[in-house]
């Protein structure tokens, strides 16, 4: 919206700080967390912690894609809900077709995300417009769909994957499939930020589109790629929503302004250009376990949200701060 | 509302959108009603009515535009809307003598918070969408715990403002009229719209002559609280008693910066006007009514309705040249 302040430092050290700032306040409100309910320490509750935390990782991961490369993905949630419902209308009590629903839900998610880049990158509407219109317009074909109420069971094949622990596990006592998939998608999203060309793409197409463009990037296929990448998170992390909580027709409800308050409180930059994954798994983690100790102060539910926006206020606030200090 | 835009803007910016926009709405309105047979839509009442449609998100539209104009956006409007109905019918409680003394309170808390978003934003200069997001979130809260102390209802008379009317046009539709006129005369026929411009156009090069840019920032977050407000106090009027959630309900931050973006006000700021939101507001008054007349179902009409915004803003985005984010 108004142009970038004017803080990018010539000296080029943000990715360190960044994850500075997500894993100092993440410390900080787990070691409160710890304080006030001491077995938070032991691995089985902290196990017990990140699967509970890890559709919201996922979602800050696929949403910083789209953060560094400029935009914002508002569709998330309705994506995550849609998935969530289409399984179990798909499923419908038959297990043995829970993969290739699975499969269906990607097709479905990718073809959200498709077309949230098409319409960015070519029809050149802002994605702030055009994953509005994408979060009206698959919420209201979940609803239609599903009748606008929930109905069907999903079989525990399915559940599973947010739901299953191993136990008795070496080291960690427990295990949850979720903590597995979480891990996976965040080192598949680490991958494809700092093991291939991609990153330095999405950085640069952030930063300045028309200097990428001249330097040759493809900006229209990074831009829709790092919507596809958003639209995939949003159904992976739908399908384990689905596996812990059921169906519901408000499964992915305000996930999407989350994911993004997550990757601003890890020190992402809005507008794009600067930010790295572990601002999105470290500002996720903080958010959730802000909302964990706010659950175990016993604060009112509604009293929440107020706390989450001064955070953001707060957590915004600071690194601009500390980047004004620095120049 | 058509009439108002041609006479009032002469030389307008974004007319032509404007213009255009609001042909299609009208010319789909009036399509429709045929169509279905339901020609009494066209009369004076339907015409009424789909105007009265217009007045909630309108109002709060019109305060958009300033934010957009200026480079910046407020997310903060639905909590705002929602806790101005609620602390209105609170303070009423039915009781007429209340009535001043609950505008004026509420006038003054979007006042408030208009003024923490322009600080956060012009003096902090934290991104204005994480500021008013913040903002926003802090109000909603606050208003959902103590909502269960703030029960009560607007005085009868007040409702006078949604219900009444003279000469059969509601009060609330003048109201929009009289809020629209001034506010396009401020834009464009003031300093201070001058100023919104500039600062919106090229921050630093209004800085560099001579305007206080903050200044101008911050007066611009502060007008679209106002009106929030005036969209909050409507709405109060209407239901009789307000919820912590009609603001998030009727999503009047999304919908407002999609009118406002539909009408050819463009987010970078600097470019667009109070014609153009009008007719973006039209638009969606008269897809709702429409949608109505034809009775498609609730969820298919966000399906449509989603659509539309998109392909609304595609409309004359497509010509941009360079990139948008």
């Amino acid at each position: 919206m108004s142009p970038l302040p004017q803080t990018s430092s010539p000296l080029r050290r943000p990715a360190r700080l960044a994850v500075n700032a997500g894993l100092v306040i993440f410390l900080a409100l787990y070691a409160a967390i710890a304080f006030l309910q001491p077995n938070y320490l032991e691995p089985g509750l902290f196990m017990n912690f990140l699967r509970r935390a890890a559709p919201l990782v996922i979602l800050a991961c696929g949403q910083l894609y789209v953060i560094l490369t400029g935009g914002f993905d508002l569709s998330m949630g309705a994506v995550a809900t849609l998935a969530v419902l289409a399984a179990s209308i798909l499923i419908n009590g038959d297990p043995e077709t829970t993969w290739a629903v699975i499969g269906t839900l990607y097709v479905m998610g990718i073809a959200v995300g498709l077309m949230n880049g098409l319409v960015v990158a070519f029809l050149k509407v802002p994605s702030i417009i055009a994953t509005l219109g994408a979060m009206l317009t698959v919420n209201g074909l979940a609803l239609a769909w599903s009748g606008g109420a929930a109905r069907g069971d999903l079989p525990d094949n399915f559940r599973n994957l947010g739901w299953l622990v191993w136990r008795d596990v070496p080291f960690v006592g427990t295990l949850p499939l979720a903590a597995i998939v979480l891990a996976g998608f965040v080192a598949l999203a680490w991958w494809g930020l700092n093991g291939t060309v991609y990153g330095k793409r999405a950085l640069a197409v952030g930063d300045n589109p028309r200097a990428a463009e001249l330097a040759g990037t493809p900006v229209a296929a990074t831009r829709i790629l790092a919507f596809v990448v958003s639209a995939v998170s949003a159904v992976t992390a739908g399908i384990l929503i689905g596996g812990f909580s059921g169906v519901s027709v408000n499964a992915g409800e305000g996930l999407e302004l989350q994911a993004i308050a997550a990757c601003v409180i890890g020190g992402a930059q809005l507008l794009g250009g600067r930010g790295s994954i572990w601002s999105a798994v470290f500002g996720a983690l903080s958010l959730f376990a802000l909302f964990t100790l706010l659950n175990l102060i016993g604060l009112p539910q509604a009293l929440r949200d107020s706390i989450q926006g001064v955070i953001l206020i707060a957590a915004v606030g600071a690194s601009l701060w500390r980047t004004r200090r620095r120049t | 509302m058509t009439t108002d835009i041609a006479k009032n803007k002469p030389a307008a910016r974004g007319l032509p959108v404007a213009v255009l926009l609001a042909g299609l709405s009208i010319g789909f309105f009036v399509a429709v009603a045929l169509a279905t047979g339901e020609v009494a839509q066209l009369g004076g009442q339907g015409i009424v009515g789909l105007l009265q449609r217009m007045v909630a998100l309108g109002l709060v539209a019109l305060g958009q535009t300033f934010v957009i104009l200026v480079g910046s956006i407020d997310l903060s409007v639905a909590a705002l809307i929602s806790a101005v109905a609620v602390l209105a019918s609170h303070v009423m409680q039915g009781d007429p003598a209340m009535i001043l003394p609950a505008i004026l309170l509420c006038l003054g808390l979007c006042l408030a918070v208009g003024l923490v978003n322009g600080v956060l934003v012009a003096y902090g200069g934290i991104n204005p969408l994480i500021a008013t997001l913040g903002t926003g979130l802090i109000v909603q809260g606050v208003l959902a715990a103590s909502f269960g102390a703030l029960q009560g209802a607007v005085a009868r008379e007040f409702q006078v403002l949604a219900y009444g009317g003279v000469l059969g046009v509601p009060y609330s539709i003048l109201l929009f009229a009289v809020l629209s006129l001034a506010a396009a005369f401020v834009l464009d026929r003031t300093l201070f719209g001058a100023r919104v411009y500039a600062v919106g156009g090229n921050p630093e090069g209004a800085r560099l002559a001579g305007i206080r840019t903050e200044r101008v920032t911050l007066s611009a977050h502060v007008v679209a609280s106002l009106f929030a407000g005036a969209s909050g106090l409507y709405l109060a009027a209407r239901l009789q008693s307000g919820t912590p959630w009609i603001g998030r309900d009727g999503i009047y931050d999304l919908e407002s910066i999609a009118v406002t973006v539909i009408g050819g006000t463009i987010l970078a700021g600097g470019k667009g006007g109070v014609a153009g939101t009008l007719a973006g507001v039209l638009l969606f008054a008269s897809l709702d009514a429409a949608f109505n007349m034809l009775g498609i179902d609730a969820f298919l009409k966000q399906v449509l309705r989603g659509a539309i915004v998109v392909a609304a803003v595609a409309i004359h985005a497509v010509r941009t040249k360079g990139h948008v984010a």
